[in-house]
């Protein structure tokens, strides 16, 4: 036969997505009262592509000065758009979310570019829900009558909003469309090492004929993001990123009558209990923490496994880690992009070298890492118990801490045992204890035969060190009203 | 023609009852399956990722022999002890598994991998006509395309086999002499499978007899649905009896018809105990044939059965799998499933009529740059 004990295998040749959808401007200023700005001291620094170091485009620096003008900005806006009927400010949501879709493909490239993470996620996963998102919170806009909190509840004022690397337009999304839907005004500030979409939103706002001052945009660093918190005329403060600097913004609002929502770090638990889908289980670990490289607040970080199919599970799990492409993220066939920073890296690095040193057991999918760029293979530790660092600190990166348990109530309390409480995963072909386990989680989401599945209808957020207050649904909009 | 059977015809259904489900013969009757790898500490404890199922049925694996009938001989000991067996498969969660599938098909095929995807795919082709109207007329046409199917050019690949009605195997013989390309046909009162088990023996008998180098086999869906497993598992056996060294045996589950995953990975499992060559999807004939989920679950029902018995089973999806793009996101569960050791004609086919034409055309498209249409095809 003609194929017959061939050994040629299926290569799959180079796939790339088009960089010409998108075009990157050499420098960008911040986006204050409707008009693209330098910062006021000039400064400006460079933003890269994860993947190859290449330096994308040069943004102003906000500073003190900057935050202040912005919040003005936002502050004289917000007389005319809380006035508005909810109808007319769903009609510019609505726009918005349109233009969103119309340009998802652009956008989708630039914040591959930009952040790193695969093509294949930013357009399948990233621009339909950030567009979701504002269609969504655009249908709550004229019914907030009818959302639990009471007759005509009212807009809190400005937001001042600092959102992560990760998921640099879904978190401003998340940020931007309850706040507007409400009447709130805005001020965002992107991370330091992704701003381009927030800019290329800042864009869309304009295209859909938003209101000068109603969003407002401040590329910059923690200074900044410091500046905006600390701001006495802030009504609002939303933050999602780190634990630490969570507590830091937690400390410097108290006192103030600003409201706060945070959601900060998890060490989320998956649990496969023995009479699991074993195959889907394996995609779900796949997913819960090899999703983004890691650098999700709601990976499933640590995988509790039944210590009656620890083995059989680890092999199925070694097995489908192979196949994991890692390499170019413009590459439509790519599993697994660039980590964002030279300091995230860092900090992978450093805690996975911990969780040797404290005994753990290292495996790591073989893969070629590219030369240049900001790269970590997928790995897993086996031989972790509760005492590890690796199973108590958020890592942040695409490294699965393995532990196993006996019985389900020896799983509920591993999976609770943890400063953090944001996410948790049940595997089970049983229903009754898929309802019995996620009673007992601390954690804001419980995904159950699924893992990393997100809807803005759904409320998220944390217990415990993972942060307060509820983003998404009609949960979402609390944070945002005078209630 | 079939050989003649002691006691005329009536006597012929309990003769076949007894030389099948009497106790003495069946274990003799089930052959050596063919192309089969001894079972040995190697292949069951091989390391590395391979060796998940291997542990969890070693205690299955009681005789150093290489039959996988003798190697689950305590599970098909009963109806009892087999339902106990399939029930303890592992479950299937339909929403990550058609999750899954579908972001397999999100891969991105381009330039040298679509040319090696497209011939391989041509090289897989079980070409089918199973119509009622089926002449020799129309049997020796497609078995001319089966060994040319591009006639303005010889480098394209021929496909594995043509799939035709018993009574069309020698007409489909005589033009396929002297080429590679096989005739599969299906029997057992294909495609509903309803009809005495002598009848259907006599069906693979004949087409065998005829030149048949493989049988497509249905299963009775109304025994498994109704949890009569040993049933379904004598009759497998039975027929892999009749196909003896001649022919591999394809076993059509009609996944359609079974319904949940579930079902398919229990009768994934129940028809490779029971010694076939090969596991497909699906007869062609009811409204949902092979789709990429429950492809993905034969493809994982082989994977876990090498790895627990050493014996490799080929999978054929069939039915509605019309063109190229298709075909290749198949070539992608495959390759991402079980990897480079099935991506060949000997373990992967598809069952299809019209998906040839597309990718021909196709083919045509990556050699000159431009699409020809459908005229520069051969009509079927």
């Amino acid at each position: 036969m003609a194929m017959e004990n061939k050994t040629a295998a299926f290569e799959y040749a180079p796939a790339p997505e088009s960089r010409s959808v998108v075009d990157i401007a050499p420098s960008y200023g911040l986006f204050i009262d409707g008009e693209f700005t330098e910062a006021a001291d000039g400064k400006v620094f460079k933003t890269v592509s994860p993947s190859t170091e290449e330096v994308l485009s040069e943004v102003a620096r906000a500073g003190a000065e900057d935050v202040d003008r912005a919040v003005k900005a936002a502050r004289k806006a917000f007389e005319k758009w809380s006035a508005l009927p909810g109808s007319e400010r769903a009609k510019y949501l609505f726009r918005i979310a349109r233009i969103i879709q119309e340009r998802s493909r652009e956008l989708a490239v630039l914040e591959t570019l930009d952040n790193g993470k695969p093509i294949k996620e930013t357009r399948d996963a990233d621009l339909p829900l950030v567009a979701a998102h504002f269609f969504y919170y655009a249908g709550w806009a004229d019914k907030l009558d009818h959302a639990g909190f009471g007759a005509n509840p009212r807009p809190l004022g400005v937001a001042g909003q600092v959102i992560p690397w990760n998921f640099p337009l879904l978190m401003l999304a998340w940020k931007i469309a309850p706040a507007l839907a409400t009447g709130n005004t805005v001020v965002l500030k992107p991370a330091e090492t992704t701003p381009l979409s927030a800019l290329f939103f800042a864009d869309i706002c304009r295209q859909a004929g938003l209101p000068k001052g109603v969003v407002n945009i401040l590329t910059g660093y923690g200074d900044a993001g410091q500046a905006l918190v600390e701001h006495p005329d802030i009504n609002k403060v939303a933050f999602t990123g780190s634990t630490a600097v969570g507590k830091a913004i937690a400390r410097s609002v108290a006192g103030t009558d600003k409201k706060v929502t945070l959601e900060l770090g998890g060490k989320g638990a998956n649990i496969v209990f023995d009479d699991a889908p074993i195959d889907q289980a394996v995609e779900g670990i796949v997913t819960g923490i090899f999703f983004n490289q890691g650098q999700v607040c709601c990976a499933g970080s640590r995988l509790l496994v039944q210590e009656s199919i620890q083995d059989e599970l680890l092999d199925s799990l070694k097995r489908r880690l192979s196949t994991l492409r890692l390499g170019d993220p413009l590459d439509k066939n790519t599993d697994i992009g660039a980590i964002n920073s030279a300091e995230q890296l860092a900090r992978i690095t450093a805690l996975t070298e911990t969780g040797e040193a404290e005994g753990a057991e290292r495996w790591s999918a073989p893969c070629e890492l590219p030369s240049a760029g900001y790269w970590f293979a997928p790995t897993l530790f086996t031989n972790v118990t509760q005492a590890h660092t690796i199973a108590r600190d958020e890592i942040f990166g695409p490294v699965l801490s393995v532990l196993s348990f006996r019985t389900p109530d020896e799983a509920v309390a591993k999976a609770n045992n943890s400063q953090y409480g944001l996410s948790a995963g049940i595997w089970t072909e049983k229903g009754s204890r898929i309802l019995a386990v996620a009673n007992k989680l601390r954690a804001g989401v419980v995904w159950a035969n699924t893992f990393n599945k997100f809807d803005p209808t759904s409320p998220f957020g944390g217990y415990k060190e993972s942060g307060f207050g509820r983003e998404g649904g009609r949960h979402g909009l609390e944070g945002y009203l005078d209630v | 023609m079939p050989p003649p059977l002691p006691g005329g015809a009536v006597e012929a259904g309990r003769w076949l009852q007894e030389e099948i489900y009497g106790s003495p013969v069946r274990e003799a009757s089930i052959p050596c399956h063919s192309g089969v790898t001894d079972l040995t500490d190697r292949h069951l404890h091989s390391g590395g990722c391979t060796g998940s199922y291997a542990r969890r049925y070693a205690h299955l694996v009681t005789m150093p022999t290489n039959a996988p009938a003798a190697a689950f001989a305590d599970a098909t000991a009963s109806d009892g002890a087999l339902r106990r067996f399939l029930h303890g498969l592992p479950g299937i969660d339909p929403v990550g598994l058609e999750a899954r599938a579908a972001s397999l098909g999100t891969r991105s095929i381009k330039t040298s991998a679509k040319v090696y995807a497209i011939d391989l795919a041509i090289s897989m082709i079980d070409l089918t006509t199973l119509e009622g109207a089926d002449t020799p007329g129309k049997v020796r046409a497609l078995a001319a395309k089966a060994v040319h199917p591009d006639p303005t050019d010889r480098t394209t690949p021929h496909t594995a086999a043509v799939c035709v009605y018993p009574d069309m195997v020698a007409t489909a013989k005589e033009v396929l002499k002297g080429s590679d390309v096989k005739v599969a046909s299906v029997a057992t009162a294909f495609p509903a499978g309803r009809a005495a088990l002598p009848v259907k023996l006599a069906d693979v008998r004949d087409a065998i007899a005829a030149g048949a180098d493989e049988i497509d086999m249905v299963i009775d869906r109304g025994a498994f649905l109704a949890g009569h497993y040993l049933k379904v598992y004598e009759e497998i056996a039975a027929v892999r009896a009749e196909c003896g060294e001649q022919a591999r045996l394809k076993v059509i589950f009609e996944t359609g018809e079974l319904s949940t995953y579930d079902n398919i990975r229990r009768a994934s499992w129940l028809g490779m105990m029971a010694g076939a060559d090969f596991i497909k999807t699906s007869t062609g004939k009811v409204a949902v044939n092979a789709t990429p989920a429950n492809t993905l679950v034969l493809l994982e029902a082989v994977r876990d059965f090498r790895a627990a018995t050493g014996t490799q089973v080929g999978v054929k999806p069939a039915g509605g799998i019309r063109n190229t793009k298709e075909a290749i996101k198949f070539l992608v569960l495959v390759n991402e499933t079980v990897g480079a050791d099935w991506l060949d004609n000997h373990w992967f086919r598809f069952g299809a009529s019209s998906l040839l034409n597309d990718l021909l055309m196709q083919r045509q498209k990556l050699a000159t740059g431009r699409y020809s249409g459908p005229d520069y095809v051969t009509v079927d």
